[in-house]
């Protein structure tokens, strides 16, 4: 082996293209941001604000009934169509009504989970905890929805539960109940809003739980050391503070629950959910523009939405 | 009310309640997939039984849609890893105008409703007159995963010292050093975690896929076909087992990936 070379002290001098390119992109960190951003903006323009404007135009062109065609011209008469059919506005009610109620229901079930886990939960515990809510939220939509078809049954676990404990006749009694019952569970209002809720809540619990985090300990103190009871704390001090968490929440479980097609389909009731009349209207009908303008709707029910949720300060939770 | 204090029966009720409200339904799914009554959703399930598992695995039906959607998956996960990588490394590092927008423009297609993606992608293959296929569901995949991978990244961006990328430089490393030898080990559990959500989401994403789908059909799609029109009960059981596990491994290690990112990312999604 020979001796270990000199140490030269001048930097290295590899002018590479390589190099070069990278001292150019350093100076000129505009033209990095730009390249940077180049192909994701590309990305959400055209592939993404295209689709949403192609959208909006085909919700102003008009299907012909008799030729069975899309007739490209640019005319409000779907929109027309859409808004002057009772049928149609008894749609959008029924799915805005399953929309709050579900919203509400996440709410109460999620919110004491929340507040377990934010408050009283630690360690190994919280984790678990936490796996057990973000689990839902990320996996098995389908197989989720899947499930209440097996436990709402007429042979299934709901029906035998209530067997079991002697309620057959209140579980008979609550479906013969009308707006929210029907023949069986799995035809009604009742199991709809059930699954529903089922699947949205962990959407639910997760913004809350996040907003519950940051209540910031010394302020529960301070609230106890000025004389108030637990229940006051919590009602002046810790629910002011974890609400823009709820309405976080609530937007999801809200914009979820207007879109979806398949849960209206799988437990349902002969009348039809906004998404379900998309689906319908671009699928066997063939009348995309009709569904387009259809699919406009939760999208302005969701702006007013978010214009009210922003007013509520929900924006400083996300 | 204090925060070390035991919590009253009342919440841990309502709190352990709401999540066995959470998982005893997918339980009973696991409990279905072993029964041996095809023909109704009887409970309690008159006997056990492995045969249904076999079954299930000799059905070149599903087996061909567990191929396509694992291909879906894959590719959809890889356009989101570098677009999502991208976006977040611009994002972290600079302050321009319009940059509200281009956050909006990332989260709008998981803050609507599905639906309106759907039926948007939908719209334009019908204007554009192009075939749905393969590649009309990856585009729609990637383009909600997109976010999932920048959340990550970008938190993970936010986290990296400054004086690291400044001591690179200094020792003589360029810019493209500097990315492959300090940058990237850095980001790489975020980015393992953010792919691991996005092939999670597109694994088994229904509601954009079957606007985008065209004649090809993805497991979710012949999972819906049965929950429709039921055909073979048992045989939808054992799938919904293998789905529930399948999308249940890559969000455990996306979990492990980013417990130490305080405001892990993603999870707002």
């Amino acid at each position: 082996m020979n001796a270990a070379p000199a140490f030269d002290s001048t930097p290295p001098r590899r002018g590479g293209i390589g190099r070069r390119l990278s001292n150019l992109l350093y100076r000129r960190s505009g033209l990095l941001l730009l390249l940077l951003l180049l192909p994701p903006l590309a990305w959400f323009g055209i592939v993404y604000l295209g689709s949403l404007f192609a959208l909006l135009l085909q919700s102003f062109y008009t299907f012909n009934d008799f030729t069975g065609q899309i007739e490209r011209v640019l005319t409000l008469d779907t929109y027309v169509a859409l808004f002057s059919a009772p049928a149609h506005i008894d749609i959008v009610l029924r799915t805005l009504a399953m929309a709050v109620a579900v919203t509400l229901a996440c709410a109460l079930i999620g919110f004491p989970i929340a507040y377990f886990m934010a408050f009283h939960a630690r360690g190994r515990m919280k984790a678990a905890m936490y796996l057990a809510v973000m689990l839902p939220l990320w996996s098995s939509y389908l197989v989720r929805v899947y499930a209440w078809r097996l436990l709402l049954a007429k042979e299934g676990i709901v029906a035998w539960v209530c067997a079991q404990l002697g309620l057959g006749g209140v579980l008979e009694a609550v479906l013969a109940t009308p707006l929210v019952g029907g023949p069986t569970l799995s035809s009604s209002y009742l199991g709809m809003f059930l699954v529903f809720t089922y699947v949205w809540l962990p959407f639910m619990i997760l913004p809350v739980q996040a907003a519950l985090e940051r209540v910031p300990g010394s302020l529960l103190q301070a609230s106890a050391d000025l004389g108030a009871r637990p229940r006051q704390t919590f009602a002046h001090v810790v629910l002011p503070l974890a609400f823009p968490g709820v309405v976080a929440g609530s937007i999801f479980t809200f914009s979820l629950t207007l879109g979806d097609y398949i849960i209206p389909g799988v437990v349902g009731t002969p009348g039809f959910f906004i998404g379900q009349m998309v689906y319908v209207q671009q699928g066997t009908a063939g009348n995309v523009p009709l569904a387009a303008a259809f699919s406009v709707v939760p999208v302005l029910l969701i702006a007013a939405y978010l214009a009210l949720a922003r007013r509520l300060g929900a924006f400083d939770a996300l | 009310m204090r925060s070390d204090g035991r919590a009253s029966r009342w919440l841990r009720l309502a709190a352990f309640g709401g999540l066995a409200f959470l998982h005893v339904p997918l339980l009973i799914i696991v409990l279905y997939a072993f029964t041996t009554e095809d023909k109704t959703y009887q409970f309690p399930p008159p006997g056990l039984t492995l045969h249904w598992f076999e079954v299930a695995w000799s059905r070149a039906d599903i087996r061909e849609a567990l191929w396509l959607s694992l291909q879906v998956a894959a590719s959809a996960t890889a356009a989101a890893l570098v677009l999502g990588t991208m976006a977040a490394a611009a994002m972290a590092r600079a302050r321009f105008f319009g940059r509200e927008a281009v956050t909006l423009a990332m989260i709008l297609p998981i803050a609507l409703p599905g639906i309106v993606t759907g039926i948007a992608l939908l719209s334009a293959i019908k204007l554009a007159e192009v075939e749905p296929s393969f590649w009309t569901i990856v585009t729609g995949h990637a383009t909600f995963c997109v976010v999932v991978v920048y959340n990550n990244a970008l938190a993970r961006f936010r986290r990296i010292p400054r004086s690291l990328i400044e001591a690179s430089m200094d020792l003589g490393a360029d810019g493209f050093q500097t990315f492959r030898y300090v940058v990237l080990p850095q980001l790489a559990t975020a980015l393992l975690a953010g792919g691991m959500l996005a092939f999670a989401l597109s694994f088994d994403e229904i509601i954009v896929t079957t606007f985008t789908a065209g004649h090809e059909r993805t497991l979710p799609i012949w999972f819906m076909n049965e929950l429709f029109r039921p055909r073979d009960r048992p045989v939808t059981n054992v799938v919904a087992v293998a789905v529930i596990l399948v999308t249940a491994v890559p969000i455990l290690l996306a979990y492990r990936a980013t417990r130490d990112d305080a405001d892990a990312g993603g999870r707002n999604g």
